[in-house]
Order: structure tokens, then sequence, then C-alpha cells
């Protein structure tokens, strides 16, 4: 709640020009570039900022291995945070934060990754981005090795990369202007400053914020929607082709977040952009992914197109999840409890499968062994995207009882 | 859930024509601008609404947690008895006893330096003559009621050693110490995980029939709402836009606020489909339009919209629609608000 604020001169403007924001609604209309530059779906950055080594493929110069090589690769990441304490700050504990993480991202998919607080997708988005250094594992990026000799560097791996976060106000520097911060990688990237700010208003003008009103004022100045608009341009300034949305949408109103979610798939199709979209929200992870990783306490715990893991979870820990699900009918209303207690302490988790704490079918063999991500039991062959999951039992991942939403 | 008879008996909690005002550096913020419901007992009322509604103000209010320059008007009847004009005094005594609260964040409404059993007990030997020991023993049965797992443990807890759900289960206990008439649950469950969420709804749901309470919920959560309620009320600009059973507001929402809300409630359903977003943001409460404070973001919108205050329709089942356009909205199919 907000009261205290809205007493501010500054609010008081920004409420009565809120008005404005439903612009986002048009933002399919208001672009066309699209149609009139037909080889170049957006108009390229003269900075050498593409990848000329792609030229010979028609359709985007930076796109190297073709649609079948996925664009991102992602193999046995790993991340353990020390624990520090004590009388000479020795390592106490380490938080597993994630730990073994692989999975693919394809050309133009979006990919979702779901779990509770705590289980690792966070710090993944970060890992990829490299906002932390991780302990071991390999990130390949439309076939180039990121930070190795013979592949490419972080940093040209951050131009084709970039990411929304989910608090819209502190991801922006509270003392530069809407056109300053989104122009400001540009900048950075050796853009001259007058055609990076003329390109920011663009930006801005297609996430449907006005550039006249909007292009000089503050993130103060503005509402929440419109901020995460901003930073969702400011993301796009680098024309990168995937964007990492960690909780982009979480701290919004529901009539705004669903003014951003339908910006978000107007954009997609705009810039032929690849997405990674982490949240918490089941409902709108199902709304917009096309495959699903859902993640718990750093594991990957089972992996599929967004039908099969919503029709017929597998993983005893998935079925939990979507039973929790609020129903949104209140005559079939949720009587049991799908889990009780809270997700364990990621410092020092279980043995083997990290699940078997809370998991009403767990063995003896799931203490021992960590379960590999295979093929559910009993399920056909087939061509599509793969279905895994990582459990040992097979009447764990057949049982009706939970989970039956 | 309540049936006729017991909305025909005195209403636990009836509040007629609740207004909030700050007023701060010569600006006025209306945030409340006469909210009237009443609640049966054991029934559960939920205000929904986005942020900025004035939905936790209005809970706020009714227990006067709101700073020194707030007007509140109005009138609160708890058991029967006005307790709005009450001196500060005997508020007090209300207050954790008789109508109690749980809140959003419960880290911060509970007290990081003292244990859970002691805090709980606290409340209990202020409320009630007992002495310590007997407070004490009431505290253990608390904890258990709430389903904290040893809970003997736990009483010796501080708040910082318990992970979310489990504080969010002593603030419970902690507000049902006295057996309250009424609780208010200002978003209880929602920086809560979805496993945990579930838990915490189904506990108030099971306690509220075991304790025959009333329960004032306020959230941002169509699905939390759906989970709990009784009755619905929608609230808009510090205004219930529409209020009605759960049942009605969900299959058949007449406002075309809680249309707007419901059809931008993202659900797989809609995949591959455009959701149907609520244009614009909020108005200011510093300065609401005259008439129907919806009217700049409303498709229905008429001129008549904007004249003047909207009157209140009141449907055959007890509930009531904010709207103008009401009968026109009822008609309009949502294949048809799409075209």
């Amino acid at each position: 709640m907000s009261y205290g604020q809205n007493t501010s001169p500054a609010s008081r403007e920004r409420s009565r020009r809120e008005s404005d924001e439903g612009e986002g609604d048009r933002v399919g209309t208001q672009h066309k570039n699209a149609t009139e530059r037909p080889d170049h779906p957006h108009p390229p950055l003269r900075g050498d900022l593409s990848r000329a080594a792609g030229e010979v493929y028609g359709r985007d110069p930076r796109d190297r291995g073709g649609p079948a090589q996925p664009l991102l690769l992602v193999e046995n990441l790993r991340k353990h945070f020390p624990v520090r304490g004590g009388l000479l700050n020795r390592k106490v504990a380490t938080v597993q934060a994630v730990d073994d993480v692989s999975f693919a991202i394809r050309k133009g998919e979006t990919l979702g990754i779901v779990g509770e607080s705590g289980c690792g997708k966070s710090t993944t988005a970060r890992l990829l981005m490299r906002l932390i250094e991780p302990d071991a594992g390999a990130t390949v990026f439309d076939g180039d090795m990121v930070g190795s000799r013979s592949g490419i560097s972080v940093n040209a791996m951050r131009r084709q990369m970039q990411m929304v976060f989910q608090d819209s106000y502190s991801s922006l520097n509270p003392r530069m202007t809407m056109v300053d911060s989104i122009s400001y990688a540009p900048r950075m990237h050796g853009i001259p400053r007058n055609q990076a700010s003329e390109r920011a208003e663009h930006l801005l003008e297609q996430v449907g914020l006005n550039p006249r009103t909007y292009a000089r004022r503050y993130p103060h100045e503005l509402s929440g929607g419109q901020r995460q608009r901003a930073n969702i341009a400011r993301a796009l300034a680098l024309e990168p082709r995937l964007v990492i949305l960690d909780e982009a949408v979480s701290a919004l109103d529901k009539s705004v977040e669903a003014q951003v979610l339908n910006l978000l798939a107007d954009l997609k199709q705009q810039f032929n952009l690849t997405y990674l979209f982490i949240s918490h929200d089941l409902n709108v992870v199902e709304y917009v992914a096309d495959r699903v990783l859902v993640m718990y306490l750093g594991r990957v715990v089972e992996t599929g197109p967004v039908e099969q893991i919503y029709r017929s979870p597998r993983h005893p820990y998935t079925r939990a999840l979507f039973a929790s699900k609020p129903t949104l009918d209140p005559d079939r209303r949720t009587t049991e409890m799908p889990l009780t207690g809270d997700p364990p302490n990621p410092i020092n988790p279980p043995s083997g499968c990290r699940f078997r704490t809370r998991c009403a079918f767990a063995q003896a063999v799931c203490a021992d062994a960590t379960p590999d991500l295979s093929a559910p039991f009993g399920a056909p062959p087939t061509d599509g995207p793969a279905h895994l999951v990582a459990c040992h039992l097979p009447e764990a991942q057949v049982a009706a009882g939970i989970g039956h939403a | 859930m309540p049936d006729g008879s017991m909305l025909q008996q005195q209403p636990v909690l009836d509040v007629q024509n609740l207004a909030v005002r700050f007023r701060r550096r010569g600006s006025e913020v209306r945030a409340v601008n006469g909210v009237s419901f009443s609640l049966a007992r054991g029934e559960t009322l939920t205000i929904l609404g986005e942020s900025g509604s004035g939905k936790s103000v209005s809970l706020k209010a009714l227990l006067r947690l709101l700073p020194d320059y707030t007007e509140t008007a109005g009138e609160v009847r708890l058991n029967g008895a006005e307790i709005l004009s009450l001196p500060p005094a005997a508020f007090a005594k209300l207050r954790g006893g008789e109508i109690s609260m749980i809140f959003q964040e419960p880290m911060s409404a509970l007290d990081p330096v003292y244990t859970i059993g002691r805090q709980i007990a606290e409340t209990i030997v202020q409320h009630e003559a007992v002495d310590r020991r007997t407070a004490r023993a009431r505290a253990l049965e608390l904890l258990e009621r709430v389903k904290i797992p040893s809970a003997a443990r736990r009483l010796e807890n501080y708040p910082h050693e318990m992970s979310g759900g489990m504080r969010q289960r002593a603030m419970i206990a902690l507000a049902l110490a006295c057996s309250p008439s009424v609780l208010l649950a200002d978003e209880p469950t929602t920086a809560l995980d979805v496993t945990v969420q579930i838990q915490i709804l189904l506990l108030l749901r099971q306690l509220q029939q075991e304790l025959g309470m009333a329960i004032v919920f306020v959230t941002h959560d169509v699905g939390a709402a759906a989970e709990i309620s009784d009755r619905i009320a929608v609230m808009y600009a510090g205004r219930f836009v529409e209020t009605g059973t759960a049942r009605e507001i969900i299959r058949a929402p007449q406002h075309p606020y809680t249309k707007g809300l419901l059809a931008s409630t993202v659900h797989g359903g809609l995949r591959g489909s455009k959701l149907e977003a609520i244009p614009g943001s909020p108005p200011s409460l510093v300065s609401l339009p005259p008439g129907c404070a919806f009217a700049p973001r409303c498709r229905y919108a008429t001129d008549a919209c904007v004249q003047d205050d909207v009157p209140v329709t009141t449907t055959p089942t007890g509930g009531m629609v904010r709207c103008l356009r009401a009968s026109a909205v009822a008609k309009t199919q949502p294949q048809e608000v799409n075209a």
C-alpha cells in the first residue's frame, strides 16, 4: 500500500498521467518497421553489434547453427555458496543453491522454470548471465562455448542475452532518466550517444511508453507497470536473442500483469526472441511457456512440454505443487493438503532424492542414490521434446492419490 | 457456510459508511470512501482488490492502526456495540481480544526479541485475568491447534528461528489467543509459497469451523478468494463496486471492473490467446474523478457514468453492484466483449 507516496507532488502528477499506460495494448500496431523492412525484422544497430559471421543465413544474421541447434545449452551447472560463521569466520556449511542443472533452450521457444522460493531458479538465471560465477558447468550459446578461448567471451554473450528483474524500481538507476538507462548499454558497447538515445526513444515507443512523455522521466515518476515496461525496453536495447525474465511480472497487479504479458508476447514475435521465463506463479507459466523445468532445492526434478507437465505430471513433487494451486472455483475447493511443512533449508539438503523427506512414496533407495532425469515409467517414446523425470520409483510416478487437480 | 437463519441473527461485525482520509501537507488522500458490510458468525467475507484500492486501509481503520493524521468516519458495531467512538483505553481492550488481526509479513508483525510462547502468553495475560502458568499452557494448546509440529519446543523459539509458513501459523495462534469473534486477515498468504499458502488457507477454514469466528480476508489473489470466501466484495478506488457470494462473483460478475479483473487473471486455459487486460491504471486517490471511479478505464462507460455518484443496485441474493450499465454488462457474453 502506498498512501504515503500518493501525497507527494510527483506521484500525484504520475497518477494523472497514468491514463497513458493503456497504450501498451496498441504496441503491435505502432510498430511498422517489421512490414516496411522485411529483410530486417528490426533496425540493426550500426555499431557492428550484430555478428557478421552468419550473414549467409537469410533470417537472423546472428543465427549460426540453424534452427536445430539449441540457442543455449547448459550442462552440469553448479553453485554452492559457503556459509561463514564462528570465531574465525570459517566455512560452517554450504548452501547448494544450484546442483548439476542441465537444460537446453531451443530457438524461438519460451522455457519456463517453476519452483518454490529457495529452489535455485533465480540463481540459475544469474549464473547464466554470469552475474554470479558458477563453480562448475558449461554454457554454450548457439554453438559457442561461453568464456572459453575457442568460443565467445562473456561480454559477447551478454550482448545476445539480457535479463529483466522482478523489482522494477531497484533495477533502474534512480538518478538516470529512462532514455539514459536504456541507451547506457549500447553506449558502453560503442554506439554514439545521439544514436543510442534515438534508438532508446524508439524502444520506449515499442513497449507502449510515449517517448515525448516518458523519455526524460526518472524511475520514481513512473508506476510499477510503466517501470517494468522501461526495464523490458532496456533489455532489448542491445538486440538480444535471449531474454531472461526473472519473476518479471510477479510484483505487478493482475490487470497490469496482463498488459505486460501481452506486450511480451508481441515483442517476442516482433523481435524473434527466445524467452527464459522464471516464475513461482504456475498459472502464468502455463500461459506463456512452451516447455517447463520444475526445480526443487537446486535440482531439476521434471522437465517437458507444458501440456504434459501440467496434464500428467510424473514427479510426486510436481503433482503436489500443482495440487496446491488454488482452484478458482468455489464449488471445487481444495480439501486435502497436498504437502505438509515448508521446503527444507537448502543448507545441507537431504541425501539422494532431495524431495524424499516430504514424499509419501519415499523408500530406502531414495536416500541412497540421486535419481537421474530419464523418461517417465511406461511412457511411449515421442519425437517431440522429451518429458523427463528424476524419480526412482515407478509407483510414485503413476500413483493418483495426491496431485490430482 | 451461512444459511438464512444465520444471516437474520445479529451480525458480529457491522460496518456502515466507513471513510478514511489522510490529510497531510495540504493534500488529502481519500483512501476509503464509504464502505459498508456486515458479517455473521462463522462467515468469511473477502475484500478483493488491487494495490491502492483501500482494502488494507479499511482493515487497519477497523483496528485503529492508522497514523495520527488519519480521519476515520462511519459506524462500526462489534456484537451490537459501537466501537469507533470508544476512548483509546477501552479500544485497546478489544484489540487482540474480541477482534484481532493477522498480517502479510509475520516477521515484522511478531516481536523479534521475545519467544513465540512469551508473546502469546503476554496477550492472554493482558486480556484475561489469568496467571502466567495458565497463559503458558494456553499458548501451547494454541500452537498445537495451528498444527505446529513439536509445539512445546517451538514455544521457546524466536521468530527468526522459524520458517515463513511456521511464523504465519504462530501469528495465527497469537491472533486467536483470546478467542476473537472477528479475525481480520490482511493478505496472510501473499508472501508464502504455493504449497504453504494452501496449508494456511485450509487451516483458517478449519479453525473457523471449530471456533466460529467471522473472518474478513483481504487479498488481491482471485484464487485465494475462491478457496476461502463465503462472500466477496470487490473494491476499487476506496469503494465496494460489487458484492455477492463467492460463486456469483466468480461465475457471473456484473461490474465491468470485476469482469476485467477475472479476465486478466491468467490461467493455462488462455494459452495462445491474447489476455483481456484492463487498460490504464487505477485513479489517484488525491483527485478522484466525479461519478464512477472506474469510468475512465471502462469500455461500457457513458456520459451518465461521469456525471454523478453511481447508485447501488441490490441483487436478490443480498449482493450489490455499483454500476449504471450493470444490466447491459451482464448481458454481454465474454465472446461478444472480444469482438
